[in-house]
């Protein structure tokens, strides 16, 4: 028993009640959240030297059904992303601070306070032991993030928000439908390397469940054709979109995704009911048309959005791959395209912040006037786009090997295609900056500081995991390890014969 | 003592609603606090029944010392001792939210405080009696004190109540004409004697008739679509405090009585279970129905009371599908329900009471003139809508399960989308209330938090829907599978 995941949790829970009381004082309330940042962000990585020796941390609480209980479990796939929120959400608070006060925005202490939430939900997707747990975080970002999504308060935030909740909470109701069922033919277990449901039902009834579950956690990994809420939601502040929907909920969603896969049905299972076939092309088509998608958006936001949907989706076809590189791709993606998006986002807050401009023809020549961001957004768009030496490189070279071992070259091929189509829309909008024709006269005119200096550290930062990609929080080592724990319990359940 | 625990729970508050009028013409703090002191009393002495029951098995109690069946008996068993400390803490709440009750001078009050034990008096005796007209008795009576509780929330009110008369006099009647045919054919009010000579007559047809009867009665009672047309409103147009702990329990109550003729006194098959595969369907549409007219309001309350009507069906669903899970799903969801929609129109009656708005579009700004007030509102509302750790997922839960165990896929599809209609209809108030700028020219009005009788009920509420949703395994493995009929109790 350690209750290190618990607290991780539990720290910025306390923090937004510790929020809301400081109303009136925005200094106190702000430090309130870099406090609670900064020990979630410890805690996390005191974790990390357990969980790289082998060892996982967990604790189990209230019994919520029977067998089931509140169980929080620090594996090393969880790590991943709860080391990723956690870290992100320091250098995001520092953003959002200067974004939100630059802006002059209303309601900021609901928008700090949710944003709290939001992190703790995620800390308890991260951890989350067994499905029940998982699904009672999940539900909880789905409703942390919307009054975020509806900050703005105007007609087409409330629009956003009601499509979020369409979107998220119908998805949510097929995901309990399929925990429902997975707890009447297997009750009690625990995500398990692997899988656990091989042999529990007949396949076309765990087919069924397969389906209802991918839709649940599909919704929020923007899957087509589940993804339109997600452009939508790009009403929100861009702090908001930059860690909650580049970062925290799409990749709940894709987490969820490969714990589906991985964790509860295992890849031999998923071979034998065809599903992996199914899931694979999905992920595929949404790469290719949602790129494809993203060259027709005018608004930077918009365009990004649409570069989120197609990048999630790397995540989900390498776990459909499941072949040891593949998932290891897979994982280590959710690292990187989590600090190369949140660079871009960053970087499309700060252009607004300063300019008020987000249509791409807009921004002719405004990479002269502030070079950082411009400068960060092409280190981000290149890495996004898979160029050796940036942190894109490394996952996408991990998904195309995975795709030859499993002897699947059409997805090589695909995401060779989304490279392409990568550069196809972000190198208009580097040339524009950089070499359009503005309407008037340049000079040097930054953001603040606050603004540009997380946006120059996430670019750094992914950067440098694409030349050290073991830099720091060993984030290769833990993705290929737990990728690893997969192959071999999916082996163990193929010779068990799916006994548990 | 403890052997007249199952009558003394009962006795208290009908002595207490004879007692408190008179009180209150001398002193009207004097008989809110014996009324206070009774109903605390009660809960006390139900909790503590309780637990003696699930420790030392069931307690009957001969009325009078007359053995049954010739006697009236009461019987206290995990599940009516459940009910019944669900009914006397619910009691208490409403007690202290309503206060003195003495605006219109102290006589007035000393009425509300007396029909309102003989309200609380007459569930309990529904639940602890193990007798058919002994229920019936408290039936009237309980229906009477709410027929005078309603009605006196003004013209409307009035003219509400009249119906509710009218329809709820036609249930108990249809009732008692069940009970007549039962008795009829077997000789016997008491309901374990009954339920060993049924077996013998249940090819007859006066049975059939007589259990259709007996559940028609109690379906309308419970305000089972179609049979809910008395319900918005009689919940729509009475004072905050009457309507949030009629809403709360009342309906249940009825439920609770279906529960206990159907799984308890008739045979398990024959003519009982045809009317429980009708109910289950019957539910079905009751859902769905109430969800969708709970859509369709302006008025808060009327959304309240409709989607009280779908929430019944939930109830009724859970017994229908009579797996155990189902059962389990029904008798929490009729605990969660009680407790969520206990504060939600405690939230909504206060909020009339504090400034008058009852229109779910003139909530504007609500959520910063009344924070506290809305946040329980919000906290209800998701456990109503099902979101874990509420209570309302947890039985939820169960109900799915139960159907997902007996392949009911249409009942899984129709609880699911009454969810998602829930999210619709409560995320329309969040919404005005959060969202909404107030109209231009108002400013934004200032902080009227509730008085702290009133709001204390609330966040008492609001933290039990979170904590028993969390501890759901205890009220289900320590209450609720004890309460279960014997073959599928542990």
């Amino acid at each position: 028993m350690s209750h290190y995941p618990l607290l991780a949790v539990l720290v910025s829970l306390l923090a937004a009640g510790a929020i809301l009381l400081c109303d009136r004082r925005p200094n106190v309330r702000e430090a309130w959240t870099f406090v609670a940042a900064a020990v979630k962000f410890l805690l996390v990585v005191s974790m990390l030297p357990t969980v790289l020796a082998g060892g996982v941390i967990e604790a189990t609480y209230a019994e919520l059904l029977p067998g089931w209980s509140l169980h929080l479990r620090a594996d090393l796939f969880g790590l991943v992303f709860a080391l990723l929120a956690s870290g992100l959400w320091i250098l995001t608070s520092i953003y959002s601070i200067g974004y939100m006060r630059a802006g002059h925005y209303t309601h900021q202490t609901g928008y700090f306070a949710s944003f709290a939430v939001c992190l703790s939900a995620t800390m308890g997707i991260a951890f989350a032991g067994n499905l029940i747990t998982f699904f009672l975080f999940y539900e909880m970002l789905t409703l942390a993030t919307y009054p975020l999504v509806v900050h703005d308060r105007t007609e087409e935030a409330v629009a956003a928000g009601r499509k979020y909740l369409a979107y998220t909470l119908g998805a949510g109701q097929l995901l309990l439908l399929a925990i429902v069922a997975i707890a009447v033919v297997a009750p009690g277990e625990g995500f398990r390397p692997g899988g656990f449901l091989t042999g529990t039902a007949p396949l076309g009834v765990l087919g069924l469940v397969f389906v209802l579950g991918l839709i649940g956690v599909g919704a929020k990994a923007a899957i087509m054709p589940l993804h339109s809420w997600l452009p939508a939601a790009m009403v929100a502040p861009t702090p908001v979109s930059a860690l909650l929907h580049a970062v925290a909920v799409v990749k709940a969603g894709t987490f969820g995704c490969v714990r589906l896969v991985h964790y509860v049905f295992g890849v031999d299972l998923l071979r034998a009911m065809g599903a992996d076939t199914i899931l694979a092309v999905a992920a595929a088509l949404t790469i290719l048309l949602a790129s494809v998608r993203a060259l027709g958006e005018q608004n930077l936001k918009r365009r990004l959005a649409y570069s989120t949907v197609s990048q999630l989706s790397y995540i989900v076809l390498g776990a459909a791959i499941g072949s040891t590189a593949a998932v290891a791709g897979a994982m280590f993606h959710i690292v990187a395209h989590g600090f190369m998006k949140i660079t871009l986002f960053f970087c499309a807050g700060a252009i607004y912040i300063k300019t008020h401009k987000l249509e791409i023809p807009d921004l002719a020549g405004l990479g002269r006037q502030m070079p950082i961001t411009f400068g960060a957004f092409t280190l981000g768009a290149l890495g996004l786009a898979g160029t050796p030496l940036c942190v894109g490189f490394i996952s996408k070279w991990n998904l195309g090997t995975g795709a030859l071992q499993s002897g699947q070259p059409v997805f090589l091929a695909v995401f060779v295609a989304s490279g392409i189509l990568n550069f196809a829309y972000f190198f208009p909008v580097v040339y524009t900056a950089f070499f359009g024709r503005p309407g008037q006269a340049v000079r040097f005119d930054e953001a603040n500081p606050a603004l540009w200096a997380p946006l120059a550290a996430t670019a750094i930062v992914s950067l440098i995991l694409g030349i050290y990609p073991n830099a720091g929080l060993q984030f290769y080592h833990l993705a290929w390890t737990a990728a690893e724990s997969v192959m071999a319990g999916a082996g163990q359940a193929l010779a068990g014969g799916g006994t548990p | 003592m403890t052997a007249h625990l199952p009558v003394l729970i009962v006795a208290l508050p009908l002595a207490a609603s004879v007692i408190v009028p008179l009180v209150s013409l001398a002193s009207a703090p004097a008989a809110f606090a014996v009324a206070c002191l009774t109903l605390v009393a009660g809960a006390v002495a139900s909790c503590a029944a309780l637990s003696h029951v699930l420790a030392h098995g069931t307690l009957r109690y001969e009325l009078g010392g007359w053995a049954p069946p010739w006697g009236i008996e009461y019987v206290l068993d995990p599940l009516s001792g459940g009910v019944a400390a669900l009914i006397t803490l619910v009691a208490v709440c409403v007690v202290v939210y309503a206060g003195p009750q003495d605006k219109g001078g102290p006589a007035r009050g000393g009425m509300f405080h007396g029909l309102y034990l003989l309200l609380v008096a007459g569930l309990l005796g529904i639940v602890l009696t193990g007798d058919l007209f002994n229920l019936y008795v408290f039936l009237e009576i309980s229906s009477l004190a709410a027929y005078a509780l309603l009605a006196s929330g003004g013209i409307r009110g009035t003219v509400a109540t009249f119906r509710y008369l009218i329809v709820g006099t036609i249930a108990a009647t249809l009732y008692l004409l069940g009970t007549g045919y039962l008795y009829a054919l077997t000789g016997t009010l008491n309901m374990a004697d009954m339920a060993l000579r049924l077996t013998a007559v249940m090819d007859t047809r006066a049975y059939g008739a007589a259990v259709v009867l007996v559940v028609v009665g109690l379906a309308i009672k419970a305000a089972l679509f179609p049979l809910h047309g008395w319900l918005p409103d009689a919940y729509t147009y009475a004072p905050a405090a009457v309507t949030g702990f009629i809403a709360a329990v009342m309906a249940k109550v009825s439920a609770y009585a279906l529960f206990r003729v159907l799984y308890f006194v008739t045979p398990a098959d024959g003519a009982s279970a045809q009317v429980l595969m009708l109910l289950g369907w019957v539910s079905v549409v009751a859902v769905l129905a109430g969800s969708v007219l709970a859509m369709a309001q302006h008025d808060i309350r009327r959304m309240l009371a409709y989607s009280s009507v779908g929430q019944m069906g939930y109830i009724v669903l859970g017994m229908a599908l009579g797996t155990p899970a189902a059962l389990i799903g029904a008798l929490l969801h009729l605990f969660s329900h009680a407790v969520m929609k206990g504060c939600l129109f405690l939230v909504v009656g206060g909020i009339r009471w504090r400034t008058g708005i009852y229109r779910i579009s003139d909530y504007t700004g609500m959520g910063r003139r009344m924070p506290l007030t809305m946040a329980a509102f919000v906290v209800a509302a998701l456990a109503m809508i099902g979101l874990p750790p509420t209570l309302g997922f947890f039985s939820k839960w169960y109900l799915l399960s139960g159907a997902v165990e007996a392949g009911a896929w249409l009942f899984v599809a129709a609880l699911v989308l009454s969810s998602l209609l829930g999210v619709v209809y409560f995320f329309r108030v969040f919404e005005v209330a959060y969202l909404k700028a107030p109209a231009a020219g108002q400013g934004t009005p200032p902080r009227q938090e509730l008085p702290l009788h009133m709001l204390a009920p609330i966040l008492v509420l609001m933290a039990a829907v979170l904590v028993f949703g969390l501890l759901n395994q205890q009220v289900v493995g320590g209450i609720i599978r004890h309460a279960l009929p014997g073959a599928l109790a542990p």
